[in-house]
């Protein structure tokens, strides 16, 4: 009972923790898959976090603070465009300078205008997503097993986890099943027979870094206003990457990508749990190794050694309409 | 995709490529800089009058600019030398990280050493071990064709958690609860320019600057040699150019991709030398403080070319010491406008580097004609 309970909680901070991480990686599925290469997911969710912890500060609500948020975050889409689509410059370039950028300029503005060492203000409950219990979770609390997964796994989390489960069917159903998805994908992988067939090569790519603009929108109000009561700085530390990672670990497939990112989440959640704590046999578990086995993992399977990664076909190529 | 875009900058005269356009990328970068400053609330005009007296004000001021030009030096020839080879080396951050770990180790049980054998067994280790740590993502690349871009950012990661590994668990001191090592002998350190100066008569304040900045400008040397004047600077050249053409002209891409990587290695790692060797004098938690993305923009900036990047480190290096200035005199500027500087010069001078040709070009090819 007591192992079930501890699985349990790892668990739930499994849920929590990969929330921002899918979010993300979904919206890096948007960019990559449409040929444009996405470094910048750490910046625009940060950015939109710093965004959301403004905005909610000042209205004192969480969904305006939300909406900011997603437009922060859909603008810094835009200027990687801007910069990747229309003057077609290199992408790994603009999607760095926007992540450097914004860990600056969030960091500056919130000292200027709040002084308070770079965070925005502690926001009131009221100003944020609070977890939801559902109805009967106290009642079903008795009964073994099915209480602890209902009322600690399903119950109990803020509304941004629960459209991230909806989003991850939603961006599967989008890429696969409609006609937006399939010029999406196409223009990823041959955006010069896109183009033959009178479809704007640049409309489309723009229209995808948009979707990812508002994913990592969510993902950085999560973190604002769900995880933490406010910005911090610096607050994202690295989880752009890590969902970075997760794309490419799950193929750039929304459901595989979704899987890596509860992995991630997982190692994340075990070594917190892991933290001081010695294991019979295996004595104190080094944690920072822990934390570090999401980038090796990738690592190795972009060596080829576990499966195969295959990327895009069109990834990084700026597309040059012929004539 | 065997169809390559056309040259942005093709029929545009010289002058205008090498200085007018980077010249208006700069501007514009600043530009934007201003109008931040002005939404913090604060008079721009003032700020660079600030951050300008901080960084050349006082000879102590611009010892400050010199030694973190010379971190900048490093990293920035790191960027140069990949990019010369068509890759883009975000790893510099690791590089430099694990570059400290092999001096440390030097300077740390290598110490019964005189300081004339171990200075260059230390410059040795921070070579290899930086060299080291770009040498796997650059094999991966050659062989397994695992995108050096992602497997370098990953490489940044997992240098981070083994130092702090290393340094929580395994190489500070007994009872020590600091992550950072013992500090290294007297004669394991880099004499400061000042004491050096001193030594010769000459009075100069104290600052940070020490002799690793004659490394850094024997390493940009070294770089112009190679690159512009060696076969395998050649090589390197044509893979970057056109990988294509350097297969039909009988040249391995991989094995180029491999000297290419490891050489940027080795130049991030030594940059662990200046702040290590000369300041610090001990192994501590992220001595590298973002160095190695600040190499990226003054790569950018310098436009790949020793020549360019020196200017451009020393630009760099009078932000970081102008804004601490800046700081100090203007508590609502933190250091972070330097970071925000350096975000706006990779997108204008490296992202939207040709963002003014379509509006010039009517100008200068006109121009030429007559």
């Amino acid at each position: 009972m007591e192992i079930l309970l501890a699985a349990v909680v790892v668990l739930d901070s499994t849920l929590r923790l990969a929330t921002p991480l899918i979010l993300a990686a979904l919206a890096g599925l948007f960019s990559e898959r449409s040929g444009i290469i996405d470094i910048g997911l750490e910046g625009k969710m940060l950015g939109a976090a710093f965004a959301a912890g403004c905005v909610a500060a000042v209205t004192g609500s969480a969904w305006v603070g939300l909406t900011a948020a997603i437009a922060a975050s859909v603008l810094l889409a835009l200027l990687h465009g801007y910069a990747c689509i229309t003057h077609r410059g290199n992408q790994v370039v603009s999607g760095l300078a926007i992540n450097i950028l914004v860990s600056g300029l969030t960091a500056f503005l919130a000292v200027a205008w709040f002084a308070q060492g770079g965070r925005t203000p502690q926001l009131p409950d009221s100003a944020r997503f609070l977890s939801m219990e559902w109805p009967g979770a106290d009642v079903l609390d008795a009964v073994p097993i099915v209480g602890v997964v209902y009322g600690e796994l399903l119950s109990g989390h803020n509304v941004i986890v629960y459209l991230t489960w909806l989003a991850v069917p939603a961006v599967a159903l989008a890429l696969y099943r409609t006609r937006f998805g399939l010029r999406l994908r196409a223009v990823g992988e041959n955006p010069f027979a896109v183009d033959t067939a009178g479809v704007s090569v640049s409309g489309v790519r723009y229209r995808a870094l948009v979707c990812a603009g508002v994913l990592c929108g969510l993902a950085g109000a999560y973190l604002a206003l769900a995880q933490s009561a406010g910005f911090l700085r610096d607050m994202t530390a690295g989880k752009g990457y890590i969902a970075l990672a997760a794309l490419i670990f799950g193929n750039w497939r929304p459901v595989p990508a979704m899987l890596a990112c509860l992995l991630f989440g997982c190692l994340d959640a075990v070594s917190i749990r892991l933290q001081g704590a010695s294991l019979p046999g295996l004595g104190e578990v080094p944690v920072q190794l822990v934390q570090a086995l999401p980038y090796v993992l990738t690592v190795v399977l972009l060596a080829g050694f576990v499966g195969r990664g295959v990327a895009p076909k069109a990834i990084g190529v700026p597309y040059t309409k012929e004539g | 995709m065997s169809v390559t875009a056309p040259d942005p900058v093709s029929g545009l005269p010289r002058w205008s490529v090498l200085g007018l356009l980077p010249g208006l990328n700069l501007l514009a970068a600043f530009a934007a800089c201003g109008l931040i400053v002005l939404l913090a609330g604060e008079h721009p005009w003032q700020a660079v009058q600030v951050l300008v007296g901080g960084a050349f004000g006082s000879a102590e001021a611009v010892g400050y600019t010199l030694f973190y030009a010379t971190s900048f030096i490093f990293t920035g020839l790191a960027v140069a030398v990949a990019f010369q080879c068509g890759l883009f080396n975000i790893g510099g951050e690791g590089q430099a990280l694990i570059g400290g770990l092999g001096v440390a180790l030097v300077c740390l049980h290598l110490d019964f050493l005189p300081f004339l054998l171990l200075l260059p067994v230390a410059i040795a280790a921070a070579a290899l071990f930086g060299a080291a740590w770009a040498f796997v993502p650059a094999v991966l690349q050659a062989r397994r064709g695992s995108h050096i871009v992602i497997t370098t950012i990953m490489f940044n990661f997992i240098a981070t958690s083994i130092m702090v590994y290393l340094l929580v668990n395994v190489m500070s001191p007994a009872g020590s609860m600091q992550p950072e090592t013992r500090a290294f002998a007297e004669h394991a350190r880099l004499p400061y320019v000042h004491e050096v100066a001193g030594a010769l008569g000459w009075e100069l304040p104290s600052s940070p600057l020490n002799v690793s900045l004659i490394l850094a400008l024997l390493c940009c040397a070294g770089v112009w040699l190679f690159v512009w004047h060696t076969r395998a600077g050649y090589r390197t050249r044509v893979v970057g150019a056109n990988p294509a053409a350097a297969v039909f002209g009988g040249i391995s891409p991989g094995a180029q991709v491999v000297v290419a990587m490891t050489l940027s290695g080795a130049l991030a790692g030594c940059m662990s030398l200046n702040e290590l060797m000369g300041v610090q004098h001990r192994l501590v938690l992220e001595f590298t403080g973002g160095f190695g993305f600040v190499g990226i923009a003054v790569a950018l900036m310098g436009r790949g070319h020793p020549a360019g990047i020196v200017p451009a480190a020393v630009l760099f290096g009078a932000l970081y010491q102008g804004g601490a200035e800046l700081a100090f005199e203007i508590p609502a500027i933190t250091r972070d406008m330097v970071v925000v500087i350096q975000g706006l010069v990779i997108l204008f001078a490296g992202a939207l580097e040709y963002m003014f040709v379509p509006a010039l070009r009517p100008f200068l090819v006109r121009r030429a004609v007559d």
